[in-house]
């Protein structure tokens, strides 16, 4: 076991882990923010991705002694300093973004980190931008949108609300 | 003009603030004070004979608490089949058991031989790898054609052969359907494959089985779209054990689309490992396991024929389909290829002769069963593929082809065994049109034709069986189960109302949708309203959700339900009013006498329910009712898809530039949620066109066996989608006029998708008439230049 | 995935020293080999990170125009950082994975690894790429050995790679629709004293230089310089994503639109 300490959503967190243990892991089994979740073993899904150091990262791709020292967030420290949603969850509801709800985590985390670097993307973007994370409810239709309205941009005219 | 509350309204979803924050508690999220893990040792081969398997050196390892293996389920019940096929002779099925653990055989890659219960997940796993097998291997039985001949290796020795029915729908007489085509004008014959898929949920599978000394009580989380429905199935058929004594949850579930709907293994073995170890006992799937112990979907072989007059009338339809079942028959599987699949083939048309044959192939693959749509995307591919086919040869245009032969006069009988109460094809149809700008096509085609591109326009219809489904007569058929659901509604003494329900939500919205319907009918706030599902203890005894069910049936349990409560309340406040309970009317949340000014409130009226000083002494005291809804047929949402794509010439990838969907759902309560639905089963069914393959070698390997080799649609595989659902002919025979949502657009689009890149290759002077799906851009390069 | 040790030094130095320990094993951003771990297809006794190490990390301008790129570089900060000097490799970094992917992965695990299916061979063997390693330094036309097979011995590390600047170049990748690797990649890129054509995805063998295209352009660079060239689809991948005959069929493709991208 080794000790592990980092910054989660602001809060400095420590704990004793294995070599193998994954950030994922960590974060789930140690310290119960269990919003982010585990979709496959290939890194193919996305629905654990977090930010680490301010960058999206798919946290069951990494080992939680690699985020030794790092500013982490989840899903969990997503929300205004209010618990009401920020403006990227508001439009994830708004427009209807999530079904099961299982992938949405990690879609909203990169959505954040998406429209950090790009703040107004083209709906081709947002498409390209979102390529490591599945979702298997909505056909992507309302995510797009909902990233797209996020940013501040016209959904009105989409097919469909 | 959109309401903005109660039926018809898109409230925003209230489930999703949990889900958006992380606060969701999905199975994997619940840990039980002291739980061990259990990893399941499964057959890395399709198809052999165990010799012998020991534990002995994994049961000294560290942290092991029992390893189990199939001699502790011998005298165990095996996971059952709820669904009895009778075969064309009247015989039934064979019907070979499917224990918990393999016995004897292993009969496809992923069949579990062994389970350890460990401290720790990784325990498990060393464990596991140093238990000791023998299995000698033996041919694996891929191809559905070889494996129905005489002489074939049998996956299970004790049958006679590998089908497990010969099965028959429509007309029974050979030579009237040969006649019919013996006289036609013009027959088209098309060979396809319906490609096998997995679900994929983004939430794995999960099970926690706890077991309470004290009280011999036992509880099971699990990933279930039907807690109900596996808790009979595991207490009554498997483990033997007292239902009142076994709770079932299913929490929030990350997506089913059927795959969740069946009773699996690895619940029945948490259940029972959490009593042998004395310990609750968790297994998390991973996706690899997940490829290898979900049930599949779809896997199809068929021809089709259909046979024109010289006025293109269709005059006789007769299909023969190989269905892969697996190694095993799976809880519905028996279902899909025969119920839900050959009482679709009428499709939307008046033909009159069909006849629809089915041989269901056991394999050494991992079970087939229900996945979104079950058997009725089967129906719609073949169909109207072949449909799109003869427009093709004919010359002719596939709406006008279409049209012409769509069934106008209802309810219609078809010649196998549907009613369909309610219908407007060519309406829809005209709302197809209309909202996909075909009118716009040609255009469209030249400017990618400018761009080098290839542009086709595929148009398919489809209908559906949901509202799953008339006891009396799916008993007929071979359920062994009703497919009623319940409802409960519990008017709280300040007026607020749970409403405990049969349907387990899993994406479907039911927590919002649900109250709209309640809050409507008693006029007051949608907040008011909550809706309980998903924990056996707490609802009423329901069949949970799949087959497009929820609104249909358990939304008119709750209708009738709340019916009574108002009913109830009616006659309290009559009593309050001091008025005749006849001159009593609800409307807004205010009882109020008709014709006159006196009133009082809903919640003075559920106070009053639960405080019953001034009370009418001949009513009971409290607010509650229950009511279990039977439907009394399908109903038959039914609808037209479009779709365009670009086929570059050069590679063969397929593009979908355009889809829009027009369907018809008869009343809609939620339309946000509605259009939702459409999009999801829009993007599965484009994946299942353009990208997914669950794929075997010829040794029974598992190929595509994760998601960097079974490709999932992703962001930027699909547009944006045209959904219409303006065109509306409600149901006739439930309470909402409701016909479901869920699968319409899982069963509409590959069609659309296929016959739009047939049209686009054709379009260039390719003369090609058929691609199996995935159409990849490898098989479309193939299709080009062969 | 087995338990292993973790080690994060902050010099080569040490990750040298870490690696000499019995079935130490390096780890860059781990986008292959911690799948490959929870697989256990992996049994390594100390896993040695290598993104802890400053002297790895970065793009910079050489002297006579090259880009040498630290070998724990991230994708992401190659696509940004290298988008002036090399906009076709950055090209090629900004499709590697997806974004996650990218934050984490790195340049050297790439190469080291050698997937056959990898964007990042194709860049470094058609660009003629030095790859440094803590001993010495190896040309790419010495370094892909065939499928997940490279020149480096044992605890041998990439600690950087440095790239000469052709006057053009493009990347061309048809993704695997699955993984979304290269089911066929083909970099070309043009020198002043000649054109180098590698292709990824493709063959039994890995990462390869197309001679014959090569040799076509370097006599005339046109568009229909590869009339008449054909690569042979015997060796190469066939599989459930494509056949042997229409990998071969792609590669010609994939490198007239590469040709196209450089006109």
């Amino acid at each position: 076991m080794t000790k592990v300490s980092m910054t989660v959503n602001g809060k400095t967190v420590s704990g004793d882990v294995e070599g193998r243990t994954l950030l994922s892991g960590f974060l789930r089994d140690h310290l119960n923010l269990t919003g982010t979740h585990v979709g496959c073993d290939t890194a193919q899904c996305g629905a654990c991705v977090v930010h680490v150091n301010g960058e999206a990262v798919k946290s069951c791709n990494m080992l939680a002694l690699e985020a030794d020292g790092a500013d982490v967030g989840t899903i969990e420290g997503q929300a205004n300093a209010d618990g009401s949603l920020n403006v990227i969850q508001q439009a994830f509801q708004d427009h209807h973004g999530l079904q099961c709800g299982f992938c949405t985590p990690g879609m909203v985390m990169s959505a954040a980190a998406l429209l950090k670097e790009n703040p107004r993307p083209t709906e081709a973007e947002v498409r390209k931008y979102l390529e490591g994370n599945l979702c298997r409810c909505t056909g992507y239709h309302n995510i797009v949108k909902a990233i797209m309205a996020a940013s501040g941009q016209d959904v009105s005219s989409i097919a469909a609300e | 003009m959109p309401k903005d509350s109660g039926i018809g309204a898109s409230s925003k979803r209230r489930e999703d603030v949990r889900f958006l924050t992380g606060a969701g508690n999905y199975t994997d999220d619940i840990n039980v004070h002291g739980q061990a893990y259990v990893h399941f040792l499964r057959s890395d081969i399709a198809h052999g004979r165990i010799k012998s398997i020991d534990t002995s050196a994994a049961e000294g390892m560290p942290g092991v608490v029992k390893v189990f293996t199939g001699k502790d389920f011998e005298g165990v019940g095996g996971m059952p089949c709820g669904w009895e096929v009778t075969d064309k002779h009247g015989a039934p099925m064979q019907e070979p058991p499917h224990p918990i653990l393999a016995q004897g055989k292993v009969r496809h890659v992923g069949d579990p031989i062994a389970a350890v219960v460990a401290d720790s997940l990784e325990q498990a796993r060393d464990a596991a790898e140093v238990i000791d097998l023998d299995i000698e291997e033996l041919p694996a039985v891929m191809n559905m054609k070889a494996a129905a001949q005489d002489g074939s290796t049998l996956v299970h020795d004790d049958l006679k052969n590998n089908i497990c029915y010969d099965w028959q729908l429509g007309e029974t007489d050979d030579a009237k359907v040969d006649e019919v085509f013996a006289n036609a004008a013009h027959v088209t014959t098309l060979d396809l494959v319906n490609n096998r898929l997995v679900a994929n949920p983004m939430e794995p599978r999960v099970a926690v089985g706890e077991y309470k000394r004290g009280t011999d009580e036992y509880t099971l989380f699990t990933t279930s779209q039907n807690p109900h429905v596996i808790r009979l199935l595991m207490c009554a058929f498997v483990l033997g054990l007292p239902e009142h004594k076994v709770c079932v949850v299913a929490p929030d579930v990350g997506g089913g689309f059927g795959t969740k709907i069946f009773h699996y293994a690895e619940e029945a073995f948490c259940t029972f490992a959490a009593k042998a170890c004395n310990r609750p006992v968790k297994w998390t799937s991973s996706r690899s396991e997940a490829f290898m112990s979900d049930a599949h979907g779809r896997d199809h072989v068929s021809k089709i024929e259909l046979a024109l007059d010289a006025d293109n009338n269709f005059i006789g339809l007769r299909t023969n389909t190989y269905a892969n079942l697996g190694a095993y028959l799976s809880t519905f599987s028996s279902s899909v290829p025969t119920w839900l699949h050959g009482t679709l083939m009428a499709g939307n048309y008046k033909t009159p002769v069909i006849q629809v044959n089915v041989k269901a192939m056991f394999t050494n693959t991992v079970p087939v069963d229900a996945y979104r749509g079950a058997g009725r995307p089967e129906a719609t591919y073949q169909l109207e593929r072949v449909v799109d086919k003869a427009a093709r040869e004919l010359g002719v245009d596939p709406i006008a082809l279409r049209r012409q032969n769509f069934v106008t006069q209802f309810p219609y009988d078809t010649p196998v065994a549907l009613t369909y109460d309610t219908g407007d094809y060519n309406g829809t149809m005209d709302k197809l049109e209309a909202a996909a700008d075909l009118a716009g096509f040609a255009a469209r085609r030249a400017q990618s034709e400018a761009n080098g591109k290839l542009r086709g326009l595929g148009v398919n219809c489809y209908i559906e069986a949901c509202g799953i489904a008339p006891s009396n007569i799916v008993g007929m058929l071979g359920a062994r189960a009703g497919l009623y659901d319940a409802a409960t509604v519990r008017v709280n003494a300040t007026g607020s109302i749970s409403v405990m329900v049969g349907a387990h939500s899993h994406g479907q919205g039911h927590e919002t949708a649900f109250p709209q319907v309640v809050a409507d009918m008693i006029g007051i706030d949608e907040s008011m309203v909550e809706i309980v599902h998903g924990d056996t203890s707490k609802i009423p005894f329901g069949m949970g959700t799949y087959g497009s069910r929820s609104l249909a049936v358990c939304g008119s349990a709750m209708v009738k339900a709340t019916e009574k409560v108002i009913e109830k309340a009616k006659r309290i406040a009559a009593h309050l009013l001091e008025a005749s309970e006849a001159d009593i009317e609800l409307k807004d949340g205010q009882f109020s006498v008709a014709g006159t000014d006196k009133s009082v409130a809903w919640g003075d009226v559920t106070l009053t329910a639960y405080v019953p000083h001034n009370y009418p002494l001949e009513v009971e005291p409290g607010l509650e009712e229950t009511a279990f809804y039977d439907p009394a047929n399908f109903t038959f949402p039914a609808g037209a898809y479009a779709c365009e794509v670009e086929v570059d010439p050069e590679t063969g990838q397929v593009t979908i530039e355009a889809f829009t969907a027009a369907d018809d759902f008869g009343n809609i309560v939620n339309p946000m949620i509605v259009d939702g639905q459409v999009h999801g089963g829009i993007g599965q069914g484009i994946g299942q066109a353009l990208l997914e393959n669950c794929a075997y070698d010829e040794n029974g390997q598992l190929l595509s066996a994760s998601f960097m080799d079974y490709a999932m649609p992703r962001a930027d595989d699909v547009p944006f989608y045209g959904v219409d659902h303006s065109s509306q002919t409600p149901c006739t025979h439930n309470p909402l006029g409701v016909k479901g949502c869920g699968e319409a657009g899982a069963i509409g689009s590959p069609p659309a998708v296929v016959n739009a890149v047939l049209d686009a290759l054709n379009s260039g002077g390719k003369a090609v008439d058929h691609i199996d799906m995935p159409v990849s851009p490898s098989r479309v390069w193939a299709a080009m230049n062969s | 995935m087995y338990n292993f040790e973790f080690e994060k030094p902050s010099t080569i130095a040490d990750a040298v020293s870490a690696l000499g320990g019995e079935d130490a094993q390096a780890l860059g951003g781990g986008q292959t080999l911690i799948p490959t771990l929870k697989q256990r297809l992996a049994a390594p006794s100390t896993l040695v990170s290598l993104g802890g190490i400053p002297d790895m990390q970065g793009v910079c301008i050489e002297d006579d125009g090259s880009v040498a790129i630290g070998g724990a570089t991230t994708h992401a900060t190659v696509a940004s950082e290298a988008a002036s000097n090399y906009p076709a490799l950055a090209a090629l970094a900004g499709q590697i994975g997806d974004p996650a992917v990218r934050n984490r992965g790195t340049i050297g695990g790439s190469l080291a690894n050698n997937d056959p299916a990898a964007c990042y061979p194709a860049g470094a063997l058609a660009s003629g790429a030095t790859i440094i390693t803590n001993t010495r330094q190896i040309a790419a036309d010495d370094f892909f050995e065939g499928m997940f097979t490279t020149a480096l011995d044992e605890g041998e590390i990439i600690t950087s790679v440095n790239f000469p600047v052709p006057q053009a170049a493009s990347y061309q990748k048809f993704l695997q629709p699955a993984s979304r690797f290269a089911l066929v990649g083909v970099y070309l890129a043009r020198f002043a004293d000649g054109v180098r054509v590698a292709v990824t995805g493709a063959s039994e063998d890995g990462v390869f230089r197309w001679s014959e295209a090569e040799e076509a352009l370097n006599k005339e660079f046109r568009q229909d310089a590869l009339t008449g060239l054909n690569i042979n689809p015997a060796n190469m991948i066939g599989d459930l994503h494509g056949s042997k005959e229409y990998r071969a069929h792609l590669v010609s493709v994939m490198t007239k639109r590469a040709i196209e991208a450089c006109m």
